[in-house]
């Protein structure tokens, strides 16, 4: 048969009189669209099923270009031959070349070519065979690009092609995910109820965006009314007419639509009537000025109802009577009932399981926030906790030390590198800044905190213009490397940012240094020596103006490194410490003045409750803050020396 | 302004003005200040002030009496609050919400009567929550707005929601013996407290937004800007005239002396028997109370009030004011506060010339609140007195104190002490 085909085309191809096309018509797909070539011709969707799927069960490498360009509309069959050509218009004349290697074959006129026009149901299942090319392709990358856009986009040819593919897959990794998608798909498109249900139980527990995207639909209901419950089984419960799901006026509105009552008329509606009804100045005899109450307007509408020029109303005794006549249930319309009932019962297991992830994931941004306080905080606590000096100007060594960050990153354009050199410079220029700050205005108003923390907040209000006026009023970007973006993803729910994480480690190092520098060091001994008892560590010769000054500068030091931190996350404005400061002071107070594990406490709690509020009341960040900075308010009546309050005479100091 | 006139028994107590002649001469002052003001504006006078500068003096008194009753915390009682421009600001919504209200329901009341019927109290309702709350995407009136229909409500509310919140926030504080910079800490965290859960859309206050349009008042459309901004002038100074002599009646005699001693020792002033944590509960009520009807003055002249005012940097300035001007005195509050916000009005205005050194340029605008900031700095360290220290340093150059001075040539030639042993 198929020689005497060949024999055939061999014999049209010479016959064809002028110009002879150098076509390769022995080629094995001009063959097999040949061997289907009226049906292709045809163009039917009922009919075009062995043509698809012969090409692409063929194997032939010139198959799926085909199939895509049939698809594009791009196919041509001459009229005469019979042979396919690909072909671009232009004009009257035609581009024609080799459906077989896409070689140019020569300039024709279009007039002796027919062009295939597949209609939309084609269409789609060229699209969904081509799809099975792409699912089989030799290349994995290909693999996983049609396997995403299938994820993007699932129809219901894609399911066959997709089953067709699993068979073949050789990487495991791969293999996988088709396996995935394929179950998703049966929930989707499955053509019995077994296998849907079967494929939804596959899934129990798995906390996949996707697959909660895949059953949601199907346990879709829509609220009816009946005189008493039906018992067949696509209800999915009854519903009370509380308010909640279903309010008064919609259940009535449903008794309406079920032709069950008469129609309410609703204000506008009596509006409207009464003023249709206007005649001297009054309506059924009472008079247009006094119609401003719903009382008078009813009395009015009652009066047109009754003779006979309005419809009546029904009036709320008769709603309420109605309402209580029926029933109101929900019935599945996503799916039929036994796989809306599988969806519900695997939703529900989900539900639970990601209610325990979120609150790991809440617990973990409780964590980076609490590291982010800390970070701010922890200078605080080395100027105010330990020296008991007030700076209200440490939001603004926050923001220095972000902005060194900024500069630096100006000319040193590698972003690793950059950061590197970035946090000694924030530590050197707010060291610098603390200790300049320190010898010129803080060290005459020792023992005087309330004149220290308005000086402070003079040079803060400075610093923040001189900012401003440098940089601008608009956000510099402070670019983490590369190495620190995207988060790290535990699964669908719970994940968290490199950045944060590297807060997270950095407040740790911080932690450890500030122990080790004020517990195994020279300086911390005579910090601590300073603190305790001025006088007697100046007679043991420590020169307290130094350790001092020293001290100062190193809290604030910290605030610039702390600076860095906080601009990879957020962005670098004048106002960034603005943002800190009053959740800094309040970590140190909550947490009890002069002591680092106090901080970290206070930090905790501050971020952890922040956090807390924010899931209670997650459209509002704002609400959040106000209610913490409330609840510190209210935490500092019952501790108010924080929770680890210093005893004894260094309390007192 | 220590009580140092105290009466002996027997002796008649001279009369109050008498006795503290700085009212008499603040309110000579102030009164001057508003005819001036009257004859040079464009309302009532010969129209050399323009109305907008004339809104600009009304404003600055109410800065003024805000000052004041900060100096009477912090001047007299050692209370630093950093959170007084909340009670001004609250003072100011209160106001705000009636004449926002009260506008808007003339306007829609307007246009419904353009319909075939009268409308409804719903309908009517309807129409003014959606005009006001349109703007947040809602159009039912949230329950604070239960009074807004009411001017003598919610002039009450002026006085009450100010001196409430000071005085739950005050027991709060004070009882469990908050002081020093973690109260000045505690009252910055109330006002951002504040301003952010203003700032919320569904905090019923139109949340960034704002109140605005208040300096039409309902039912005065014909009384042009210029005769109600002379008013308000006269209407701050009065305000002022009478919180200056209510703040002076109060710093004096025993009650006064009571607070300086909290000011300058707390806890010996506890272990005589007085109450303190009651004094101090008065005074910061009581002030909060006279920064809520100074709010409510200004912002129906400043015509828009949002959230951004209670952010504590407000709150910040006004305790720069009150430093730079000289606390524990009240002129010197009223001084500060008129001093440094006109000076920031010219300023920021764009009016004052550019400084040019070399090749830099210093623009005011940019330049002045650095100036502002460090001048803040430059008091605290130099001048703790404040602009009012000079008064002191005249009183001193007229009758030269010289107890315990040099009388003689020579370094500790104390004469006085010779003369007494």
């Amino acid at each position: 048969m198929a020689l005497n085909f060949r024999g055939l085309c061999v014999l049209a191809f010479c016959l064809i009189a002028a110009p002879a096309l150098p076509q390769n018509s022995e080629a094995p797909v001009q063959q097999l669209l040949q061997e289907h070539g009226e049906i292709i011709a045809k163009g039917s969707r009922k009919s075009i099923g062995p043509a698809i799927d012969a090409l692409a069960a063929s194997g032939l490498p010139a198959a799926q270009v085909v199939l895509q360009r049939w698809q594009a509309k791009e196919m041509w069959r001459n009229k005469d031959s019979g042979l396919f050509v690909f072909g671009e218009k232009d004009g009257k004349e035609l581009r024609a070349s080799d459906v077989s290697n896409g070689a140019e074959i020569g300039t024709f006129e279009a007039k002796g070519f027919k062009q295939l026009k597949p209609n939309s149901g084609v269409r789609g299942m060229i699209g969904a065979a081509l799809v099975q090319f792409q699912l089989s392709d030799p290349n994995p990358e290909k693999r996983l690009v049609a396997l995403r856009a299938i994820e993007r986009d699932p129809e219901a040819s894609h399911l066959v092609a997709l089953r067709g593919a699993i068979a073949g897959e050789e990487d495991p990794d791969l293999l996988a995910s088709k396996e995935r998608l394929e179950r998703l798909l049966t929930i989707r498109f499955g053509e019995t109820d077994e296998e849907r249900i079967t494929a939804i139980a596959a899934f129990d527990g798995d906390l996949g965006v996707d697959v909660r995207a895949a059953l949601n639909p199907l346990v879709r209901t829509r609220i009816e009314v009946a005189e008493s419950l039906p018992d067949d089984a696509g209800i999915a419960g009854t519903v009370a007419v509380d308010g909640e799901t279903l309010t008064r006026d919609n259940a009535y509105a449903l008794l309406v639509e079920a032709d069950l009552a008469p129609p309410t008329v609703q204000k506008s509606d009596i509006a409207a009537a009464l003023v249709a009804n206007i005649e001297n100045g009054a309506v059924a005899g009472i008079e247009v000025a006094s119609l401003d109450n719903d009382a008078a307007r009813a009395l009015a509408y009652a009066e047109l109802a009754k003779r006979e020029i309005v419809p009546p109303a029904a009036t709320e005794a008769e709603i309420d009577a109605a309402l209580a006549t029926y029933v109101f249930f929900e019935r599945f319309i996503g799916a039929p009932p036994a796989v809306a009932e599988a969806a519900l019962a695997a939703l529900k297991d989900i539900e639970a399981k990601v209610a325990l992830n979120q609150a790991a994931d809440l617990a973990l941004d409780a964590v980076s926030l609490a590291s982010i306080y800390f970070l701010a905080a922890i200078g605080l606590a080395i100027t105010f906790g330990v020296m008991g000096v007030i700076n209200m100007a440490h939001g603004e060594f926050i923001m220095m030390g972000a902005y060194s960050g900024y500069v630096v990153q100006l000319f040193v354009p590698d972003h690793t590198l950059s950061l590197l050199i970035a946090l000694p410079t924030a530590f050197a220029v707010t060291f610098a800044g603390g200790v300049a700050m320190e010898r010129l205005v803080i060290r005459w108003l020792y023992h005087r905190p309330l004149e220290t923390l308005l000086a402070t907040f003079g040079i803060s209000i400075a610093l923040q213009q001189i900012a401003k006026n440098i940089f601008g009023t608009q956000a510099r970007p402070l670019t983490a490397p590369d190495w620190l973006d995207g988060s790290l993803a535990f699964n669908d729910v719970v994940s968290i940012s490199y950045i944060r994480i590297a807060i997270f480690v950095l407040a740790l190092l911080f932690l450890a240094l500030f122990l080790f520098v004020m517990n195994r060091t020279r300086l911390g001994l005579e910090v601590r020596a300073v603190t305790q008892n001025p006088r007697m560590a100046a007679s043991m010769g420590i020169n307290p103006d130094r350790i001092n000054m020293l001290t100062f500068g190193f809290g604030s030091g910290i605030a610039g490194i702390a600076g860095v931190a906080i601009g990879l996350y957020a962005k670098v404005t004048s106002e960034m410490g603005q943002d800190y400061i009053v959740q800094s002071f309040m970590t140190v107070v909550v947490g009890g003045v002069g002591n680092i594990w106090g901080a970290l406490l206070g930090a905790s709690m501050v971020g952890t409750l922040q956090k807390g509020i924010e899931w209670l009341n997650p459209s509002n960040t704002l609400a959040a803050q106000t209610y913490m900075i409330l609840f510190i308010i209210l935490f500092i009546q019952f501790r108010p020396r924080g929770i680890i309050a210093l005893k004894g005479r260094a309390a007192e100091a | 302004m220590a009580d140092m006139t105290a009466t002996l028994p027997g002796q008649r107590r001279r009369p109050f003005v008498m006795r503290y002649p700085s009212v008499l001469v603040f309110l000579i002052c102030l009164s001057l200040f508003s005819v001036g003001a009257t004859i040079l504006s464009e309302g009532f006078g010969i129209g050399i002030i323009s109305t907008s500068f004339i809104k600009t003096l009304g404003k600055t008194l109410c800065l003024c009496l805000v000052a004041l009753a900060m100096d009477l915390v912090w001047g007299y009682c050692g209370i630093l609050s950093l959170g007084h421009m909340a009670f001004f600001g609250l003072g100011g919504y209160a106001i705000g919400m009636w004449l926002m209200y009260e506008r808007t329901r003339l306007i829609v009341a307007e246009n419904l009567a353009l319909g075939p019927l009268p409308p409804t109290p719903q309908e009517l309702s309807d129409g003014i929550a959606t005009q006001i709350f349109g703007v947040v995407g809602a159009s039912e009136f949230p329950p604070i707005w239960a009074f807004a229909h009411s001017l003598p409500l919610q002039l009450l509310a002026v006085v009450l929601v100010p001196g409430l919140l000071a005085l739950v926030f005050g027991w709060l504080a004070f009882r469990s013996r908050v002081t020093g910079v973690y109260l000045s800490i505690l009252t910055q965290a109330m006002t951002l407290a504040l301003s952010l859960y203003l700032f919320q859309n569904d905090s019923g206050l139109r949340g960034n937004n704002g109140l605005s349009g208040l300096q039409n008042l309902p039912g005065l459309d014909d009384v042009g800007q210029d005769a109600l901004s002379v008013y308000f002038l006269w209407a701050s100074a009065f305000a002022l005239g009478g919180g200056y002599v209510l703040a002076t009646w109060i710093v004096s005699g025993k009650f006064g002396s009571v607070l300086r001693g909290i000011r300058d020792d707390e806890a010996r002033v506890r272990f005589l028997g007085y109450p303190v944590e009651g004094f101090k509960l008065f005074v910061f009520s009581l002030s909060a109370v006279i920064a809520g009807i100074a709010g409510a003055l200004y912002y129906p002249q400043a015509g828009i009030i949002n959230p951004a005012e209670l952010a504590p940097i407000a709150s910040i300035y006004l305790a720069v004011w009150v430093a730079i001007g000289g606390r524990g005195r009240l002129y010197g509050a009223v001084i500060g506060a008129a001093f440094v916000s006109l000076l920031s009005t010219w300023f920021t205005g764009g009016q004052a010339p550019d400084v040019v050194i070399g090749p830099l340029r210093i623009q005011w605008v940019d330049w002045w609140t650095v100036l502002l900031g460090l001048s803040f700095v430059g008091v605290t360290l130099f001048a703790p007195k404040g602009i009012s220290g000079i008064v002191d340093w005249i009183a001193e150059r007229r009758a030269p104190d010289r107890h315990g001075k040099d009388l003689g040539p020579a370094p500790g030639s104390l004469r006085e002490q010779e003369g007494q042993e």
